[in-house]
């Protein structure tokens, strides 16, 4: 069914079989890990762990362990959460947009990303639940839920609550998607289960697939469904979470422009997160056939035409200002630059600006070391991004009176490290107990016709 | 500023000085004052105590060994003999305001002098104004004033119907002397935690009603850094500031769980029992009024300064009308509700509408010159309608008295608190 042209570059490369696909991904699931997979974990582990502690201070004594004051009321807690739903878009943008426009190249990432965007995505809702101030009630009151005191109802004029919409949407699908694309997998580690335990585990986990003619018509048509459905979630997500500021009267947040400029952002970070967990991958699972340099040359353009994007959206804002007339508003923008966060503003800059700009060489955007430390100042240059927009809007707004300035404690650090001992442990575990490349669809783009390849194994 | 040691104060952090007078030195933080006289220091008497209970030791430096005595009179202002040298220690005063100028902001602070006021009423004070489409204008009609709406005059929303009262504040800026009464009054009448000195310096001061204090900026300064720098000699104005009651209220619309909403009677309400603390409201207050619980500030020895909530005698002392917040929620000025409905209840058992001047808030009442007056504005014989000329226009009351102004009227979240202009008794260009 997939027929490549003879003319492009294929997109696995060393003269892989079929079998070879099979052996290469689930040897990773089979055999025992190496011995820099133990360490990550550890480190990983370590990282909740002190995690952990703040996050357990914070819960026991109150969210003025932070260093939120009156007028700074949002600060890390909603700047991290904004940057992790933001890495988690890159997944969705693979899986869902690149799929229907038949980009074959996205069939070796899209598991990784897909993952990375569901542990991206617990990553973020972690910290809207965190920053509450009764966490233990308001889990549940966001939710619509029938209840008994009285005709009390959520307040569907609140961007929060949309929020909540949004995100567990956003879950749900990328959950859904993503699993029902491991059933083959699963099947496949299952048939070459060697001991009872994984066997009934990875048969389990697949659902009874037999990979009959019926079991994959049926599996082309929910992926392509899904992807129909996750399509618009790559839009709609960060629109919303960029309605928690447009909607408001803050300057600096009430700015129309903030839909598109967060989308753009999302899928800006998301691909430099795939990146460097691609590239630490990829050198450590030696999947250098799979993930070539085709593949991140590929991802190097989606980020120099995101980043640009990002980069008209920020002069625009600041012609906008300035446009505008309104003093509150103008003043809003100077400060940025040239107020007491002006560190911030120009870390941003630099990072999301001018670095994505490099990738116009080829030789910089075809180098492993350049794409990899690009990816981490893309990442921290998006940090940046959100806590301009969320602290310097906020600590200076319409009265001087309540002008103030937003410093972090050990708790801010420490519950924002919880969230990346999350992520890496979720990701390690992922690495090795799930098939980290989608076989069944990797098999669909190599050159299995050539007799001459044959020989080879 | 009469700074010549080079002194600079950022959000209370500073260093400390030592004062010399004859053989006596005292060391203490610096603290720059503008509009002093250069070449003085000034020093409160009355601190250093060692036995003034758990408000008053220990707090500060006590400065009466500086004072001598002349035949027999003690001598308070010294104009001699006085040594002033900066130290290397560095320390961090506890302010609740740090930013001291409101940056020519006219949507904050309104003053006219006396002249412009007599002559021209009408013009003496900004009035932001909207430009109309020529689509609203065909609609408007004659609302529209050279092409130009008043904010008031465009709104995404209804409105409220508010069938009985209409409680509004009006704030005469030229009567407040920034005494602090209300606030003090304030934190008595509605249980507001006392924080301490650690969270003040944390910006987390509980108080509902708070007296901004601005100085003027040089009239030289245009860049908002000039901006910033109180003037040698500045003029001062204080401004109480307090939830504005919008009718637009922008926290309400951002709650998600609908714990802040709005009540019949133009009261922005908070339902301390449904917040679950998610700070928005609090964000989106261009007035930044609100004020959150941090940490459980009641039966916590950490808090060993809030005593009106930490022991059995102080709990005797709270206000048995008012909750005592919990941690986690948000709290602000209930426009004193309690009061509110005592006033109407007593009313009720007599069979008859609540009169003027039956319910006041706790500021208003404590304010020594009746800067804040409180009242219902449905009541076209109350003193607040009186004040601020009030005309019944439909659904809404039209405000008519020239000095009633509504900070940051631009952004039409239409409170409920009037500020009145101040008109200073100067030349024009005089500063």
């Amino acid at each position: 069914m997939e027929v490549v042209s003879a003319v492009r570059t294929p997109l696995v490369t060393g003269g892989k079989t079929v079998g070879d696909v099979t052996h290469d991904i689930c040897i990773r699931v089979e055999a025992s890990p190496p011995r820099t997979w133990y360490m990550a974990l550890a480190v990983s582990i370590s990282l909740l762990a002190v995690g952990s502690y703040t996050l357990f201070y914070t819960l026991w004594d109150g969210i003025g362990m932070w260093g939120l004051n009156k007028t700074v009321g949002w600060a890390w807690d909603i700047t991290n959460f904004v940057w992790w739903v933001g890495i988690g878009h890159a997944g969705t943008l693979i899986s869902a947009i690149l799929l229907l426009f038949r980009q074959k190249w996205r069939m070796s990432i899209n598991r990784a990303a897909e993952a990375m965007t569901i542990f991206a995505v617990i990553c973020a809702a972690f910290f809207p639940l965190v920053h509450m101030g009764r966490l233990w009630l308001g889990f549940y009151w966001v939710l619509p839920l029938p209840n008994t005191f009285g005709s009390l109802w959520v307040n569907f004029n609140s961007p929060l609550l949309w929020d909540v919409f949004a995100i567990t949407t956003y879950f749900t699908v990328s959950l859904v998607f993503w699993y029902i694309g491991l059933i083959p997998d699963f099947a496949t580690i299952r048939d070459r289960a060697k001991n009872r335990i994984s066997a009934a585990v990875y048969g389990a986990l697949s659902f009874g697939w037999t990979g009959g003619a019926k079991d994959w018509s049926r599996y082309e048509s929910v992926s392509l469904i899904l992807a129909g459905l996750a399509t618009p979630l790559v839009l709609s997500v960060h629109t919303i979470v960029s309605f928690d500021f447009a909607t408001s009267v803050i300057p600096g947040w009430h700015t129309t422009i903030f839909p598109p400029y967060f989308v753009a952002g999302a899928v800006f970070s998301g691909f430099a997160m795939v990146l460097t967990l691609m590239l630490i991958t990829r050198k450590v699972y030696k999947l250098e056939d799979y993930i070539t340099i085709q593949h991140i040359e590929f991802m190097n353009i989606i980020i120099i035409v995101t980043g640009s994007i990002v980069g008209i959206a920020y002069l625009t804002e600041l012609f906008m200002a300035w446009y505008s007339g309104v003093p509150a508003e103008q003043y809003a923008f100077l400060n940025r630059a040239t107020g007491p966060y002006w560190w911030a503003y120009w870390t941003m800059m630099t990072c999301n600006v001018i670095s994505p700009q490099l990738f116009w060489f080829k030789k910089i955007r075809t180098s492993l070391w350049a794409t990899f430390a690009l990816s981490i100042v893309v990442n921290i240059g998006m940090w940046f991004e959100r806590f301009v927009i969320i602290v310097t809007s906020l600590h200076r707004d319409y009265l001087p009176s309540s002008w103030a300035m937003f410093t972090p404690t050990f708790y801010d650090i420490g519950d924002y490290l919880f969230t990346f001992g999350f992520f890496f442990t979720a990701f390690f575990l992922f690495a090795k107990f799930f098939p980290v490349i989608n076989m069944a669809e990797v098999k669909g783009i190599i050159k299995s016709s050539s007799t001459s390849k044959k020989g080879l194994k | 500023m009469a700074n010549d040691l080079g002194i600079k104060v950022s959000e209370g952090n500073t260093v400390k000085l030592n004062l010399q007078v004859g053989d006596q030195i005292i060391t203490l933080p610096a603290i720059i004052q503008p509009g002093q006289a250069r070449g003085t220091v000034g020093l409160a008497l009355g601190y250093g105590r060692t036995k003034a209970g758990r408000v008053g030791t220990g707090i500060g430096v006590n400065a009466f060994p500086l004072i001598t005595e002349t035949a027999g009179v003690p001598v308070l202002a010294r104009f001699d003999n006085i040594q002033v040298s900066k130290t290397d220690l560095a320390t961090r005063v506890a302010h609740t305001q740090t930013h001291h100028t409101f940056m020519n902001r006219d949507f904050v602070v309104q003053e006219t002098t006396l002249d412009t006021y007599v002559n021209h009423p009408e013009h003496a004070f900004h009035r932001p104004a909207l430009a109309a489409s020529t689509e609203l204008e065909k609609t408007l009609g004659d609302e529209v004033i050279d092409g130009k709406l008043k904010p008031r005059q465009i709104s995404l929303w209804k409105g409220h119907n508010y069938p009985n009262h209409h409680w509004n504040m009006a704030i005469d800026l030229n009567s407040c002397t920034g005494c602090s009464a209300c606030s003090v009054a304030c934190q008595a009448e509605n249980n507001v935690p006392v924080v301490g000195k650690e969270e003040v310096l944390n910006r987390r001061e509980m108080t509902w009603i708070r007296i901004d204090r601005y100085y003027s900026s040089e009239k030289t300064a245009k860049s908002n850094r000039d901006l910033e720098v109180a003037a040698e000699n500045p003029e001062v104005t204080f401004q109480p500031m307090m939830c504005q009651h919008c009718n637009n209220a922008p926290c309400e619309t951002v709650c998600p769980v609908a714990a802040t909403t709005h009540s019949t009677e133009g009261l922005n309400q908070m339902v301390y029992n449904r917040c679950i603390g998610t700070r928005y409201c609090a964000n989106n207050c261009p007035y930044k009024v609100r004020r959150f619980n941090w940490f459980k500030y009641h039966d916590n020895v950490k808090f060993p300064d809030n005593s009106g909530m930490n022991n059995d005698l102080g709990k005797m002392v709270l206000n048995p009308d008012v909750t005592v917040r919990s941690r986690g929620v948000m709290e602000k000025c209930t426009f004193c509700i309690q009061r509110i409905q005592y006033g109407k209840l007593e009313a009720k058992k007599k069979g008859r509408p609540v009169m003027d001047g039956e319910v006041t808030t706790a500021c208003a009442n404590a304010c020594p010159t009746e800067a804040i007056v409180f009242g219902d504005i449905r009541d076209p014989e109350s003193k607040i309608a009186k004040l601020l000329q009030v005309k019944d226009k439909g659904e809404m009351q039209e405000i008519h008295e020239h000095r009633a102004y509504n900070v940051l009227e631009e952004i039409n979240v239409r409170p409920n608190v009037w500020y009145l202009a101040k008109v200073r008794n100067k030349e024009e260009n005089a500063s």
